[in-house]
């Protein structure tokens, strides 16, 4: 005999509001049910009220974690509309804020992974290194999260030497902290126990289904969008990282993998970074539309974008990772132990909050 | 088969103190730059309102001549710092959240 569980949307280990209805058999996860919408906010409508520089600010309030990566995806959008180039040294600061991000964000996401399979102390851990990215990213641009300094045409702050230097330091420091926790969540046994061979999903079944980010890549699939090389990744060294087996565990070593990645990146990008113009000024206002992509921590976002040539947009649509991973996640999901749905959902590092906007 | 391999940092832990502060008692010093509030120097501020038409978040209200008045809504700020990139006569300004207020207009 089966029985339905209401799993969430007030959960112990959820970060944010989402339900899945769980028909379990004894502890068995027969399937898995999605309820969203706790925190719809109507974002997308309020964009098409606002003008499109105001927008903006207003599009780096979609998430709390990849704020930056949501606005330069939108400037990227609107330049690509408006035939605006965007200076040299604009790109690179992109890529850096971005790869900041992803960072502060695979941080979150491990910490709120210990979390879930009950490591309290790995999870002070993980999060005591992120305030390391968090102080680099007010000490370049004055805000913790919300960094506001995208904008159509380039970026509205500088990164100075000084600056620079600050953040190198930071990822040093980052770097060597980070050591310890890898070690533990590669190798200690008892985190081995609750991640490996818990919520597989084979490569092809993830790429059917859409999966997106590391977790696709956790499947042993590449794709990355920073491959096609938007912003300066075209002209930084890098590789994307791919697991193969598909579960918990590899989801969680791609992560451990970025981190180290991203801080190379930075190091690569604040090394070569060129002299230009901070911004290119433009006229006018966008016509057309447009569809543009750019990889988020959580792997792909989509923006699409209709301008009617007055300075309100017709129509955003904003397709975030995480709307693309419930589908594997239900999956994943069939067959699992009670006890291990908490550690599943947070291993594809869910944003409700972003995929309701 | 590596068991209790977080005892090394609970150790290190242990001798190391807390990293945490005693906030509010000790507050962190803050980045120069740091968007915590904003402010205006309203004697050289001309009222044209520009600050007004940038502020996505309609946090600001300016009424022209001859009543001349600037308010501000601080909690509809979202401390993005458009109205002071726009100001015309640079009387606008994002500072630490901790400095003290300049003194109102008399």
């Amino acid at each position: 005999m089966s029985m339905l569980v209401p799993f969430g949307p007030q959960h112990p280990v959820l970060p944010e509001p989402l339900q899945l209805r769980l028909e379990l058999s004894d502890e068995k996860v027969i399937s898995a049910l999605p309820v969203i919408g706790y925190v719809h906010r109507g974002l997308e409508r309020l964009a098409e009220q606002k003008d499109f520089i105001q927008d903006t600010y207003l599009i780096e309030r979609v998430c709390g974690i990849c704020s930056f990566i949501h606005s330069m995806t939108y400037c990227m959008g609107i330049e690509e509309m408006m035939n605006i180039a965007v200076p040299p040294r604009a790109l690179y600061l992109r890529t850096v804020w971005s790869e900041l991000h992803r960072m502060h964000s695979h941080l979150l996401a491990l910490g709120l992974l210990a979390d879930a399979f009950g490591f309290e102390n790995l999870f002070y851990s993980l999060w005591r290194i992120r305030e390391e990215i968090m102080d680099a990213m007010e000490a370049t641009t004055g805000g913790r999260v919300m960094l506001g300094s995208c904008c159509i045409g380039g970026v509205r702050k500088d990164i100075d030497p000084a600056q620079a230097q600050f953040v190198l330091e930071k990822l040093a420091n980052v770097e060597r902290a980070l050591k310890r926790p890898a070690e533990v969540l590669i190798g200690d046994y008892t985190v081995k126990q609750r991640l490996v061979g818990v919520g597989v999903i084979d490569g092809k079944k993830a790429y059917e289904l859409g999966a997106v980010g590391p977790t696709l890549r956790g499947s042993g699939v590449l794709r990355d969008h920073r491959t096609t090389g938007y912003a300066a990744y075209g002209e930084l060294d890098f590789e994307p990282v791919v697991e193969q087996d598909g579960d918990c565990y590899a989801r969680t070593l791609v992560r451990i993998g970025e981190l180290r990645q991203s801080i190379a990146l930075v190091r690569q990008a604040l090394g070569k970074l060129p002299d230009s113009e901070l911004k290119t000024p433009f006229k006018g206002n966008p016509e057309g539309e447009v569809a543009v992509r750019a990889e988020q921590p959580r792997g792909e976002v989509l923006y699409y974008l209709r301008g009617n040539g007055t300075d309100k947009l017709e129509r955003l649509r904003i397709r975030t990772p995480t709307f693309a991973n419930i589908a594997p996640l239900l999956t994943m999901l069939v067959g699992c132990n009670l006890a291990d749905v908490a550690v599943i959902i947070l291993s594809i590092d869910p944003c409700i909050s972003c995929t309701e906007r | 088969m590596r068991l209790f391999s977080i005892f090394k940092d609970i150790l290190s832990s242990l001798v190391q103190g807390p990293v945490t502060r005693d906030y509010p008692a000790h507050p962190r010093a803050p980045f120069p730059g740091t968007r915590g509030k904003l402010v205006i120097d309203e004697t050289k501020c001309i009222y044209c309102g520009m600050c007004a038409r940038k502020c996505p978040a309609h946090a600001l209200t300016v009424t022209r001549k001859p009543d001349q008045e600037w308010r501000f809504e601080r909690f509809r700020c979202i401390l993005c710092g458009a109205c002071v990139e726009n100001c015309p006569k640079k009387c606008l300004a994002l500072v630490d959240r901790n400095a003290p207020d300049p003194a109102a207009p008399k």
